[in-house]
């Protein structure tokens, strides 16, 4: 099947729906958590990850108290007691900030002050987010506000409702219209695969948004049971290694929900490695939307560097 | 905007603005830590003799030979080597037992044995792993993963059939045949064992096995296992050796069944061995088994299975996906995507669980591929090896490799070279891929993928092949029969086919 996309200029944009076979996904998702790295190689990694990090807060109750928290947490992972603990120890490497704090629009201006100088990107989830069942107008309005309040990455929710009733010239033309109202910020389109059931879904929806604009794709607003899984970051994966292929152009991912632990964000960046290659292991073509994942990082930094773990107080809320 | 992604990452590994198309500068290159899974666990005597009559035995001649170790080059052990008189003296253990005691037991009770043996299996099943990736070269990942879990799941399916008999062949009577001589080869050693022995024991026969000289090891271990699990003495010998134990068990007159998996050389030289003898015979021999990717496959699905298709097990697989059909329109994008795919494949110590390819068996098999490849050279088909792969200093290793344009007469595309060497040829219409796969002597497997059912089923009904995989391959199961056409081979080894050959129709 082709899906026929028009572009601005009314070119036509021929997609052809790559099919995914979804039991050869499971095994080859199921491969990359059995390689086994080198310790300094680990520690890399852990590193890396930090600096992949989206550190999020999506919630109704969120304030901007809770903002500045979490800005703090951004700049400064590790709690003044971990760090000074981990200080002691020669050779540490100090804790890098993370990418990025994801925070809802109204929430933006707060992230920009609580992360001025410090080189902490503010990310905002606009289009009316997580549904984004708004009119286009709504959230382009959206995506604007939060533009011109600072955003400098934008993650957008892709409309599903037209994507399942098969308008894919409607899903393409929202995402172009979105990057347009981008300017200079980054946009991330989510496709919640949680919501599109198959991974052929996954795979046609990745190629429409990454037609239509995106820098980044991205799994999942962690609002949708399941969020990101390592099949469906595979399927997207070779999405970008396609478009790589065709046009020399990398896209970024970035898998969203669910991923908790250091050793499941080893196994996210294995399978980045081995199918798109060392080009794409850095922050600016691969995030990880995530909160409780970095303080798991954290302790595993300190359990590479001592051979044991730091107590549990040692790390800090947000 | 470049500005503020610079920002975001405090490495100098930054590769710009993400939509630059100029080549990026390396991001972070992971190192991946030689794993390797302990050898503690098994203890390799130095010198392994003959099991005859639930005896350890010296060979009448007193010969040894050696048994190697492929990754290394070094000596693990010294086995014995049967002559022809050992081989009488195994044969007439068989049959004694089989005339005592094990065609006498109920087939509950030769049922309770196969469980217990594969319960202890199972148990033991790290170590045999261990000890069969040290003798075969295989990395351990297959060994553990694969061979492993097969021998103890072949155990407890046919264990389930050995009081069950009488519905095997529905309203006829069956009866065990008597003894039975097993010649296995060295590219699954324990895992060809469990094919063999666990159908005639469930059916009531007696065997003598005979393991590749090669790689005894395992087998020997299972005697072990067999005398752990107090199966009777006699009810399973095992005599070590090469061709003149293999020739002396085939023309022995007190056996009654052979069952042999090999090369089809050999293989036919058993046929001719046994003919008028009135000995059952099952072969299960060589093939250049196709695998065909229509346009409309999940492609890089495909890539994997193609993959695991001819590298699994270094290709040392009978039924190895060794020619690859493309349809034209796709074979660019396709040999693309095999290159960047084979690229990532580790070569090395087997016993390293990142590796994905292990030792090519023994010096002897290194070289013929080798030759081969040459020869594949000088006919002159394009060569692909990824050359980034680094090899082991010692032990007999091989990258990974294949040969596009390949026409159906070339030599390549017509021997079984079985090693990790793939000839990919290009079909315009699915016609054409079926006559091209079955343009082959062999007709062992074949691997078909399409996203499109109607297609897939079309496509099977045309092929001359025991097993058909649609979107996978090398996929195995107990309870699903294998074994080939033409000059693969005759009978059917698993399943209820699997029993057939071990069972004698009585009324």
């Amino acid at each position: 099947m082709i899906v026929n996309v028009h572009d601005h200029d009314g070119r036509s944009q021929g997609i052809a729906a790559i099919p995914v076979d979804a039991v050869g996904i499971d095994e080859r998702a199921a491969f990359f958590g059995k390689r086994s790295i080198k310790a300094g190689s680990k520690l890399d990694l852990f590193y890396l990850a930090i600096r992949m990090m989206d550190l999020t807060t999506l919630e109704g109750a969120d304030t901007p108290a809770r903002v500045r928290q979490m800005c703090r947490k951004a700049i400064q992972p590790a709690s003044p007691m971990l760090t000074e603990a981990l200080s002691k120890i020669p050779g540490f490497r100090p804790i890098p900030s993370v990418a990025a704090v994801c925070v809802y629009p109204l929430l933006v201006p707060h992230a920009v002050k609580a992360l001025e100088g410090s080189g902490v990107h503010v990310a905002s989830v606009a289009t009316s987010f997580p549904s984004g069942q708004a009119s286009l107008a709504t959230r382009l309005i959206d995506v604007r506000e939060a533009v011109a309040a600072g955003a400098h990455e934008i993650d957008m929710v892709i409309n599903r409702g037209a994507f399942l009733a098969g308008e894919y010239q409607q899903v393409y033309d929202e995402i172009a219209a979105v990057r347009e109202a981008c300017g200079a910020a980054h946009l991330k389109v989510i496709l919640e695969t949680g919501e599109l059931g198959t991974l052929d879904k996954v795979r046609l929806a990745s190629d429409i948004a990454i037609a239509a604009g995106a820098h980044f794709i991205k799994t999942s607003t962690g609002k949708v049971q399941p969020a990101a899984t390592p099949q469906v970051t595979l399927v997207m994966l070779q999405a970008i290694a396609d478009h790589y292929r065709k046009t020399g152009v990398r896209i970024g991912m970035k898998p969203a929900g669910g991923i908790r632990t250091a050793r499941q964000a080893i196994t996210y960046l294995v399978m980045l490695y081995e199918t798109l290659g060392p080009a794409w292991m850095t922050p600016d073509l691969y995030r990880f939307g995530a909160s409780a994942l970095l303080n798991d990082v954290l302790r595993q930094i300190y359990k590479q560097y001592t051979g044991r773990y730091y107590y549990d107080k040692g790390y800090s809320l947000d | 905007m470049t500005e503020h992604l610079a920002h975001a990452s405090a490495s100098p590994a930054t590769n710009g603005h993400p939509r630059d198309p100029a080549p990026a500068p390396g991001g972070l290159v992971i190192d991946y830590a030689p794993s390797i899974e302990s050898d503690k666990i098994v203890q390799i005597p130095a010198r392994h003799q003959l099991y005859i009559g639930g005896k350890w035995t010296q060979p009448a001649a007193g010969r040894y030979f050696d048994s190697i170790n492929p990754a290394t080059n070094q000596v693990l052990s010294e086995i014995a080597e049967a002559d022809a008189s050992d081989v009488d003296a195994a044969v007439r253990a068989a049959r004694r037992s089989y005339d005592r005691t094990w065609s006498k037991l109920s087939g509950r009770e030769r049922g309770r044995y196969l469980f217990r043996i594969a319960r202890l299996i199972q148990e033991r099943s790290r170590e045999l792993a261990v000890l069969e990736t040290i003798d075969n070269g295989k990395p351990i990942r297959e060994s553990r993963d694969v061979d492993l879990p097969l021998v103890a799941a072949h155990f407890f399916y046919y264990a389930g059939w050995a009081d069950k008999l009488e519905y095997a062949l529905p309203g006829r009577k069956v009866g065990p045949i008597g003894v039975a001589g097993q010649i296995i080869p060295w590219n699954f050693p324990l895992l060809m064992a469990a094919w063999k022995i666990a159908p005639a024991l469930a059916c009531g026969n007696t065997v003598v096995l005979k393991p590749a000289e090669q790689t005894p090891l395992t087998a020997l271990k299972l005697m072990e296992i067999f005398e752990e699990a107090g199966l009777p003495p006699g009810v399973v010998n095992l005599v070590t050796g090469a061709g003149e134990a293999g020739a002396a068990l085939v023309a022995h007159p007190g056996v009654d069944k052979i069952a042999f998996t090999g090369s089809t050389e050999v293989g036919k030289i058993i046929a001719r061995s046994v003919a008028g003898s009135g000995k059952k015979l099952t072969l299960e021999l060589g093939g250049k088994s196709a695998h065909i990717v229509f346009e409309d496959a999940a492609i890089d699905q495909a890539v994997e299975g193609v993959i695991n298709g001819i590298y699994f097990n270094q290709g040392h697989v009978c039924c190895a996906g060794s020619r690859l059909l493309l349809e034209e329109s796709v074979s660019g994008v396709f040999l693309d995507k095999l290159k960047v795919r084979m690229r990532q494949l580790r070569v090395g110590n087997p016993l390293d669980k990142n590796t994905d390819i292990g030792a090519i068996n023994s010096i002897g098999e290194l070289d013929k591929i080798k030759r081969l490849i040459e020869l594949g050279k000088q006919e002159g088909s394009s060569y692909f090896e990824p050359e980034e792969i680094k090899l082991p200093q010692a032990g007999n290793f091989l990258r990974p490799c294949f040969f596009s344009d390949v026409a159906s007469s070339h030599t390549l595309c017509r021997v079984e070279v079985f090693g990790p060497v793939l000839t990919v040829s290009t079909f315009r219409t699915p016609a054409e891929a079926v006559a091209k796969a079955n343009d082959t002597p062999y007709g062992l497997a074949a691997g078909i993928w399409s996203e499109k059912g109607s297609k897939i089923h079309k496509v099977a009904s045309g092929l001359r092949a025991g097993v058909i995989w649609a979107n996978t391959y090398n996929q195995f199961d107990p309870t699903s029969p294998f074994g080939g056409y033409g000059e693969s081979g005759y009978g059917r080894e698993g399943g209820r086919h699997g029993l057939l050959p071990y069972l004698e129709i009585l009324g």
